[in-house]
Formats: C-alpha cells, structure tokens, sequence
C-alpha cells in the first residue's frame, strides 16, 4: 500500500518546551519567584496529554485483568470442577505474530522519527511498517479466531467448565484490547498521511501496542500454569 | 501571560456554530459539565420519586397509591405494592442514587467545568472522550431505566446485586431475568463513561496546568477532583469485569458466581462450581472507594466554598490534601467490611476492621482541619456556606456510626438493619447531596452569569437540613430496635410497635422532598431572570473568578492563558481589591500566606 508523504509531520507546538516563549515585562513570568528567592515548584511546561494519558489507560487495563485474575484464582479454590485444558497450539505461533509487531512498530516508530528529523531522502515511506504493524496485529487476532475453532471443535465452548470460560473470557478481552490498538494504528497512519501527526500520539499509539504484548504474555503463562 | 494565538489552529478552541455542536454533542467541557448536572438532575428527581414510593409502603402497607400501576405491569395490583414491586424500586432508587446522581453530580459535572477552568486549561486534553464519556453515562442511564418496561420489570437484587440470586435467571424473582441483564449492561456502560472521564481528569490536572499552577496551588476543589478520578479509574475498572462476568452466567450459562446443587424454588440450577464470594469481593472492591468516590467531591467543594468565605485558608492545605489521598489508599484496603456476615472467614473480618478503623483518622483530621478553621473565623453566612457546614454536620453524625460498624462484632447484630441504612445515607448520600448543593449556590453565578435567590436558598437549606435529620436519625434508633432493613413490611410484632416512626419518617420524607422543589424553582427561575451576577461575586481567589466574562468564554480565558502567582486561598491579606489576591494577579502583597 503506496502512502505518500507531503510534508515532516508536525509537532504541536504548544506542549513542546523548546517552543515555549518566555514573556519580559509586566506580568511576566518572572514574578513567579517571589523576592525572597524562594524557587517553588513552579512548572513551566507540561509533557503532553498523551503521554500520561496512556499510562493512565494502561493502569486501568491492567486494574481490569488483575480483577479477572483474581477471579480465576477464586473461581479455581471454590470447587472441584476445575480441569486441565490443553491450549490450543497455534496460540504460541499467535505470540511470536504479536511479539513481531511491535518489532515492526519500533521500527516504523524510528523510521518516523528519522522522517521527522529531517531524513527525508532516505525513508520514501515511514508508513509502510505501520502497515506491517498492522498487518501482523490483525493476523493476531485472526489466530486468537483460530483457537476459538479449535477449542470449539473439541467440545469446549463458553459455558462447558471454567477452564474454557476463563479461556474465552480472558483471550476475547484481550483481542477486544488488541483491536482497540489497531484503531490507534489507524488513526496513527491516518494523522501520519495527513501530515498532522504528533509524536506524543505515536509513542503513546506503540506504548499501548507493546503493552498488549507484555498483556499477552502474562495471559499466557497465567492460561498455561492455571489451565 | 503568553499567547494562545499560536494554537488556536487545535479544533476544540473554535466555538461551534452548528447547535448539535453546541448544545448536544458538544466538546466543550463546560457544555459537558451542564450535561451531567442536568442528567443528575433527572436522575435525583427519578431516585427520589422512588424512594417516596417506598416510604408510603412502609408508612402505610396497604395503601393504594394513585396511580402507581402505570409502572409496573404487575407490581401493584390496585395500585397496592406487592412485596417483589418494593424491591424492584429499593434497588432503582440505589442504583440510580448511587451511580447516576451521587457520582455524577459532585464528580462529573462541576469537574468537568471547572477543573480545567481552576487549573488554567482552555478544555480537557481528549475533548471527544470527554464528549463520549458523557453519552456513555447518559445511554447507561436510559438502559437502566428501561428496564421498567420489560415484562417482569427491573430487577429486585439491591444495588449489590448478590449472586448468586442475580446470576441465576428469572428462578430467582421477578427481574431477575431481563432486568438483571439491563443492569448489568448498564453499570459496565457506566463504567466506560466514568473511565473515559477518569482519564481526562488525571491528564487535565497533571499536563494541562497553567505557568505558575504547581500540584500545590490547585484549590482543594481540584484536588478533589483529582484523587476521586484517580479512584475511578481503579474502581470502575474493577466493577466492568464483574458485570461482564455476571452477564455471561445470565446469558451464555457460565458459571462464576453460581455453585453447584443450588435448588432455588424448587429447580436445580443448571450451574456448576461457582463462588458467590467471588461477587462481592469483585463488587466491594469497587463498592467502597465508590463511597469515597461520591464523598471526596464533596470534601473538595465544601472546603473550597469555606475558605472563600472564612476569609482565610484552612489550618493545613497540605495535611487536608494528605488526608483524602489516604482516603483513596485506604478505601480499597477496606473493602471487606460490607462482608462481615456474608459468611467470610472471620479472620479476613478481623483483617478487614483494622484498615476500617484508621481509615477513620484522615476522616477525622479533615473534620478537625475543617472545625479548627471555622473557630475564630467570621464566616459569611450564605447559603453556600450554610451548606458546606451542613456537609460537615452530616458527615460527622453519619460517620460516627462508622466506628461502632467497623468492628465486626457489633456490625453482625446492626449489618442488616435500618442502623446502616442510616448511616450510609447520611455520610454518603445526603453528605454528598449538601456538598452539591454547596457548590450549585457557589458556582451558579459562573456557570450561568446569574445569581441564585438567596432567600429561597436559606429557606431550601434550613428545611433541608432539619428534614433530613428527621428522616435519618430515627433509622438508627430502628435499627437498634432490631428493624430488618429491604422489608417490605413489618408483621412481627415487636416492629409493629416501630409503625409510628415509619410513619413519621414517611412524612419527613415527603416534606423534605417537596422541599426540593423550592431549589428545583431557584434554579430555574434564577437561570432566565436572576440578578445578573459580577465576574466574581464572592470575592474569591481561584482562577475560575479570572475568567474575562462571566459564563467564561468558549475557551475559558479569552486570548491569553493566566498565570498563577500565588497559592490558591490568599484570603486575611492587604491587597489593591480588598482582603484577598486573586491567583493570576501579578500583584505582590504583604503578609503572603505561604503554603507551598
């Protein structure tokens, strides 16, 4: 997919302290320290939005899966019906797609960076790992499907026993998750061909993206040590 | 001040045109904030309409209220309300109390307008989450409410929703079936809303502060806000997966929360293995920061309107900020006390009632912090500040029987009487309900540019304070009479003899409520044709008195941004407008109040 670039992407300049003016004068920010010398804590800049937003959504997510585990462990010493469940093989292949997108994502991610930086002659095409990213991550969950069928085929749906509803529940959550990062790249690869993409929303877009990995494989070991 | 003009190319800054834009799915965080007041609005007329129903019952059992069969398909055969139909509105009343008027209002609608308004911010960082957060909140709230319209009506589970009565179906009671779904569906709609709010209240205060606004020179409203966004975002994003869970045992035949062998009206559950623990540890969890997540606003807004009109900061900025943040901590820590006779080993109770009691003590230096600035002061006597001292007033006689409800001792005899509903209505629900108020009276005049009735408001206060107590202080009396609570009537005998003083509560109640009426009238009337208000009429500090008009413009501040210079409550001090320094006046004064 041919992406043409027309322009470096801009920067919001407002959240970016390099471009932030000093006022002289009357009123000016001078007044700020008091005459005694006293420097308070006193914040001239603030990092963007994005980048603390995401690690505020990235806490509740991970609020949200410890409350499923905690389920799961309870679930598991409330009675006697808990059996082994053999995962579904092509699970571990799913892992390696994943743990390969967001490979790619770093990579897109540089080659933005470079792009940004000035580097406009060598990288054509920034975009194109994005669509790799995105690719893999749809492929992802596409493999996630796959296990479904599988699992169904052998007899084991939703309300079968509680290993296999907290094998729906916790994977279909997860892909949930997966496919709100895909929206991001998206959007990500939208903003990038408009020219207006910000290199907060990018790094925020790969944070989330990287932490459905770390999700995942935390996932997984929790599904093969409990299931 | 430094110049917006080079940013004014971000969408959100340029007011809308079109009306949708405007008025409904609008951006603007002010614009939000009136959202949510007005849905609480419906949502406290709805909740109290209910809860009026319920005292007549109780009053008088066999009374035909005119009229009430157009709610319920089968609920009150000759408008008699049946036993299932009394539930059905106890637990409405609390779900629509709780979630949609006492989270909404002090937190999501005065938040939204003036969090970044106070901290210098021209909007919220994600203005379309915002947006979204409140179409949420309002699609949850017509899906709960909708759920009078299904056959068998909403459910009848309490506000809890214990499983694993409401995990099973229809078995369990009218409600059960379809209206345990909508609630659940609702509540994890919620849930979004609040989360999506959350965010946009962490990142307003860390990332959108003006020059100058350092943490510490937030006012308390602020940090109010900012610690109960923080809860949210832990709590609601516990409560989700467990309506996600209960849903699945409704709907797809799981089963977490529903053992195996349960014979509920004759039939054995189609269940295996559940643990109905596991529902009220996942509940809890997020149930009680859910009381602080409705009281913590209300510390922040009451505070805020003191010191304005105490002429002078509390005794310490930092020790109260310190105490609601414990507040925060502590309030996951002690989540297990509403379990005390669900059948929890009682070594976890034992565990569960320490973090119990001292999560008192914050509570109790923010009270004193609160009482030991009042003494000496000379408060201006208004109704904000009437009250923000009725806040107090009700939070100390509902949280004083917090102490004797800690110890799991003396919770199993009161648990599951009319002594805890007392003292949960009065420390979260008619607390809560006075801080709104409280800030209503205080922060009309900006969000509207008028000035509310004083007078009307006096009156609306003094017959509120008293008629609250009236309504609940006689419920601990019941409860340590041994009253059951969720009973829908009262045959035996020895509460028989407690009738009378159902029935005074009753009319209590019925008063009281009316009494609402009178600000329902204030506000409306003041809206179109109060006295047109100043730019800051309280002759407050904090940055929502700076704004250039009064309602502030589109993006708050006009072409320039403020800059803070001072700490938020330089009240007590000799300036060039009076007793006061505003926060974005440059203007050095003597005697500074240092508190960063």
């Amino acid at each position: 997919m041919a992406t043409t670039v027309h322009e470096p992407p801009k920067i919001d300049e407002r959240r970016d302290p390099s471009q932030l003016r000093i006022d002289s004068g009357k009123g000016g920010w001078r007044n700020l320290v008091p005459a005694d010398g006293d420097l308070r804590a006193v914040k001239d800049y603030a990092p963007p939005p994005a980048s603390t937003g995401i690690w505020v959504v990235l806490a509740s997510i991970t609020m949200t899966f410890a409350a499923f585990t905690s389920a799961l462990i309870v679930r598991e010493g409330s009675a006697l019906d808990w059996r082994h469940l053999t995962l579904p093989r092509i699970l571990y292949l799913n892992t390696l797609v994943l743990l390969a997108s967001s490979i790619a994502l770093e990579v897109a991610r540089r080659q933005v960076g470079a792009f940004m930086g000035g580097a406009k002659d060598r990288i054509a095409n920034p975009a194109r790992w994005l669509y790799i990213t995105l690719f893999l991550g749809l492929l992802f969950v596409a493999g996630q499907y796959a296990a479904w069928l599988q699992l169904r085929s052998q007899g084991l749906y939703l309300a079968t026993d509680p290993n296999s509803s907290f094998f729906y529940v916790l994977t279909a959550m997860h892909a949930l998750h997966v496919l709100g990062g895909l929206g991001g790249l998206v959007r990500v690869i939208h903003r990038l061909n408009g020219s207006i993409l910000r290199k907060s929303t990018l790094d925020a877009t790969s944070r989330y993206w990287h932490f459905m990995d770390v999700l995942w494989v935390y996932l997984l070991l929790l599904l093969w040590i409990k299931l | 001040m430094h110049d917006m003009s080079a940013h004014a190319h971000v969408a959100q800054h340029v007011p809308p045109t079109s009306f949708i834009r405007k008025h409904i799915f609008s951006l603007d965080h002010k614009v939000i904030g009136k959202q949510y007041y007005g849905l609480a609005l419906v949502a406290v007329l709805v909740g109290m309409f209910l809860s009026w129903l319920m005292r007549i019952h109780l009053g008088w059992t066999n009374y035909a209220i005119p009229g009430l069969h157009l709610l319920t398909s089968n609920g009150a055969p000759g408008n008699v309300m049946t036993p299932e139909f009394y539930l059905q509105l106890m637990t409405m009343h609390a779900t629509i109390m709780v979630f949609f008027v006492l989270t909404t209002a002090p937190f999501a609608a005065f938040g939204n307008y003036f969090l970044p308004i106070q901290v210098g911010a021209e909007d919220m960082p994600f203005p379309h989450f915002n947006m979204m957060s409140f179409w949420v909140t309002f699609v949850a709230f017509l899906v709960l409410v909708s759920s009078f319209f299904v056959s068998d009506g909403p459910t009848l589970g309490g506000w809890t929703q214990y499983a694993p009565l409401s995990a099973v179906g229809k078995v369990s009671g009218p409600g059960q079936g379809t209206g345990v779904v909508l609630w659940a569906a609702s509540i994890a709609i919620f849930c979004v809303g609040q989360l999506l709010g959350s965010l946009n209240f962490i990142t307003t205060t860390l990332d959108m502060r003006t020059r100058g606004m350092s943490l510490w020179r937030l006012p308390l409203s602020a940090w109010g806000w900012f610690i109960t966004s923080c809860m949210g975002l832990t709590a609601f994003a516990v409560l989700m997966p467990a309506c996600i869970l209960l849903i699945l045992d409704h709907v797809a035949g799981t089963s977490f929360f529903v053992p195996a062998n349960l014979v509920i009206n004759d039939q054995l559950q189609p269940h295996a293995g559940g643990s109905t623990l596991l529902w009220q540890h996942l509940f809890w969890f997020f149930g009680h920061p859910e009381v602080y997540i409705a009281i913590v606003p209300g510390m922040g807004i009451v505070s805020h309107v003191l010191i304005t009109n105490m002429r002078k900061p509390m005794l310490s900025h930092r020790v109260l900020i310190y105490s609601m943040g414990a507040l925060a901590v502590l309030s996951y820590m002690v989540y297990g006390h509403h379990m005390f006779v669900s059948g929890m080993n009682p070594v976890s109770s034992l565990a569960f009632s320490f973090p119990t009691l001292i999560i008192t003590i914050p509570s109790t230096i923010i009270v004193l912090i609160w009482l030991g600035s009042l003494y000496g002061a000379k408060l201006r006597i208004n109704t904000a500040s009437l009250f923000a001292l009725g806040f107090i007033s009700m939070f100390i006689s509902g949280g004083v029987s917090g102490f004797f409800l800690a110890q799991p001792s003396i919770d199993i005899m009161l648990h599951a009487t009319y002594f805890v509903v007392g003292h949960f209505h009065m420390v979260m629900g008619v607390a809560a309900m006075f801080g709104i108020f409280a800030g209503t009276y205080f922060w009309f005049p900006k969000m509207f540019g008028r000035m509310m009735n004083e007078t009307l408001g006096r009156v609306h206060f003094w017959l509120s304070f008293v008629g609250t107590y009236c309504i609940f202080m006689p419920f601990h009396y019941l409860g340590m009479a041994g009253n059951v609570r969720r009973y829908q009537a009262f045959s035996p005998d020895y509460m028989q003899r407690l009738i009378p003083l159902h029935q005074f509560i009753t009319v209590a109640a019925l008063v009281t409520g009316a009494v609402q009426l009178i600000f329902l009238y204030n506000l409306i009337h003041s809206r179109f044709w109060g006295k047109p208000a100043s730019d800051n009429p309280w002759e407050a500090t904090s940055l929502e008195w700076s704004t250039p008009t009064t309602p502030p413009p589109h993006n708050n501040f006009g072409d320039k941004l403020p800059v803070v210079y001072h700490d938020p409550y330089q009240y007590g001090v000799e300036s060039s407008v009076g007793d006061y320094v505003m926060q974005a006046s440059p203007e050095k004064v003597k005697s500074e109040r240092d508190e960063a």
